[in-house]
C-alpha cells in the first residue's frame, strides 16, 4: 500500500494514476442555442417596425369651375359595403350596380384600366358607413397594387346608398 | 469552435442589446396591412388611435414634451376646462399618455394615473361627424403647438373599426388644411402577378411609397 503523504516521491512502477478528467467540455449544444437565439432575435428586430402608407387629400373645391373634370367613360365607382363586400359600377349611374369581393376587385380594377384612356381612368372610392376601416385602407392599398395613378375617395350619396341596401338585401346580407 | 462560438455570442449580445421591446401599449390595435415600405416616423409623431369599436384617441411621441404642454394649456383655455397642473402633468410627463375623453369629461379623465386609467370604460374623443368633432380643436392645437416643425400626423386603426371614425378624423384634417397624413400598416409583399409587382421586377426597387 503506498501511504507516502508527499515529498515529491514518485509512485512506484504498477501503481495506477487517478484518471486525469479531460477539461474540454462539448460545446456543441451551447452554439446551436446560441444561434437559435440569433435567428429569433434578427427576425424580431425587423418585423416589429411598423410601416407607414402615405395619404394626401385634396382641397375641398366650393367653386365648380376649379373642380377636377372626369370622363364619364373612364370612371369605375368601387363602393364598399357590409360584410368585406364591393359593389362597383362603371360611368355615372349607380343603377347597374355589380357586387364583388376584396378577392375579385383586382380583375375588376385592372380590367377597366385596359379597356380605358390612361390619362382618363379614375378609380372613385366610396366608403359606406358599413364599410371597416380595414376595407377602406385595403382598397387604397390596391390602388397602388394596380397601378392607379388617380384615385378619389368620396362620400357616398343616399341614392347610391340606397342601391347597395336594396342589393344587399336581395343578396340576403343583413 | 471557440472562436466561432465567441463570434456567435458576441452578436447574440449585440442583437439583444440592439432590440427596442415595444413598450406595453395601453391601446392594443391590430393595423391593416399594406405594400408600402416606408418605415413609420418616431420624432415629432401626433398619432391618432381608432381602437375596434372606433373610439378615437389622440398622444404625441413622449420626446415632444414643450408641445404636448403647449397643446393642454391652449385646449384648457379655449374651452374653460380648468385643469390643474397635476392633471395636465398627467398628459404631459407620462410615457404613452393618450387623451380619450371629450372636452367635457376631460378634467376627471387627466385625474386618473395611468394604472387607473387601464380598468376605467374610457369614452373617446368625439370625431364621428362635422358637427361635434373634437379633433378639429385638437389638430388646431397641435398645429399650433408644432409651428415651424414638421409634424407628423399617423392615424393606427383596428381592422375591425368602422369606416366614419376615420371619415370623421379625416374631416377634422381637412378643416385645418392638414393634407397630409400616414397611416400606420403591417407589412406585406406586393402580391404575385400584380401590376405593382410587375413595376418592381422592372426596376430592381422595392421602395413604395
Amino acid at each position: 500500500m503506498d501511504t507516502s503523504g508527499g515529498g515529491g516521491h514518485k509512485k512506484g512502477p504498477g501503481v495506477k494514476k487517478g484518471k486525469k478528467l479531460s477539461t474540454r467540455v462539448d460545446l456543441t449544444p451551447m452554439v446551436d442555442l446560441g444561434f437559435l437565439l440569433i435567428t429569433f432575435f434578427i427576425f424580431t428586430t425587423t418585423m416589429s417596425q411598423p410601416t407607414a402608407m402615405r395619404l394626401f387629400l385634396p382641397k375641398d373645391v366650393k367653386n365648380p369651375d376649379e373642380q377636377n373634370k372626369v370622363k364619364n367613360s373612364a370612371v369605375i365607382t368601387l363602393m364598399l359595403g357590409k360584410s368585406d363586400k364591393i359593389y362597383y359600377y362603371e360611368g355615372d349611374s349607380a343603377a347597374g350596380l355589380k357586387a364583388t369581393d376584396f378577392k375579385n376587385v383586382r380583375d375588376i380594377v385592372v380590367d377597366k384600366k385596359r379597356r380605358t384612356d390612361a390619362k382618363d381612368f379614375v378609380v372613385i372610392i366610396k366608403p359606406t358607413v358599413d364599410a371597416t376601416y380595414k376595407n377602406t385602407i385595403n382598397i387604397l392599398d390596391e390602388m397602388t397594387i394596380d397601378g392607379v395613378k388617380r384615385y378619389a375617395m368620396v362620400d357616398i350619396s343616399p341614392v347610391e346608398y340606397n342601391y347597395i341596401k336594396a342589393t344587399e338585401k336581395a343578396n340576403g346580407i343583413n | 469552435m471557440t472562436a466561432m462560438c465567441d463570434v456567435a455570442f458576441l452578436l447574440l449580445s449585440f442583437f439583444i442589446l440592439a432590440t427596442k421591446f415595444k413598450p406595453p401599449e395601453a391601446l392594443s390595435v391590430i393595423t391593416p396591412s399594406s405594400v408600402s415600405t416606408k418605415t413609420a416616423p418616431e420624432k415629432d409623431v401626433v398619432l391618432v388611435t381608432i381602437d375596434k369599436d372606433g373610439k378615437v384617441y389622440l398622444s404625441v411621441s413622449d420626446a415632444n414634451v414643450a408641445e404636448k404642454k403647449t397643446m393642454i394649456d391652449a385646449i384648457n383655455t379655449s374651452k374653460n376646462i380648468g385643469l390643474s397642473d397635476a392633471e395636465k402633468a398627467n398628459f404631459v410627463n407620462i410615457p404613452n399618455a393618450y387623451i380619450g375623453a371629450p372636452f367635457s369629461q376631460l378634467k376627471s379623465y387627466l385625474d386618473k394615473n395611468p394604472e387607473q386609467l387601464r380598468n376605467v370604460i374610457k369614452p373617446g374623443i368625439p370625431a364621428v361627424d362635422s358637427t361635434n368633432n373634437e379633433m378639429i380643436d385638437w389638430f388646431r392645437a397641435a398645429q399650433d403647438a408644432f409651428q415651424g416643425r414638421k409634424m407628423n400626423i399617423l392615424v393606427k386603426g383596428d381592422d375591425a373599426s368602422k369606416y366614419p371614425s376615420l371619415q370623421g378624423v379625416i374631416i377634422a384634417l381637412k378643416k385645418n388644411d392638414l393634407m397630409k397624413f400616414q397611416v400606420v400598416t403591417s407589412p406585406v409583399p406586393p402580391p404575385l402577378g400584380s401590376e405593382l409587382y410587375k413595376a418592381q421586377q422592372a426596376t430592381g426597387t422595392k421602395a413604395v411609397d
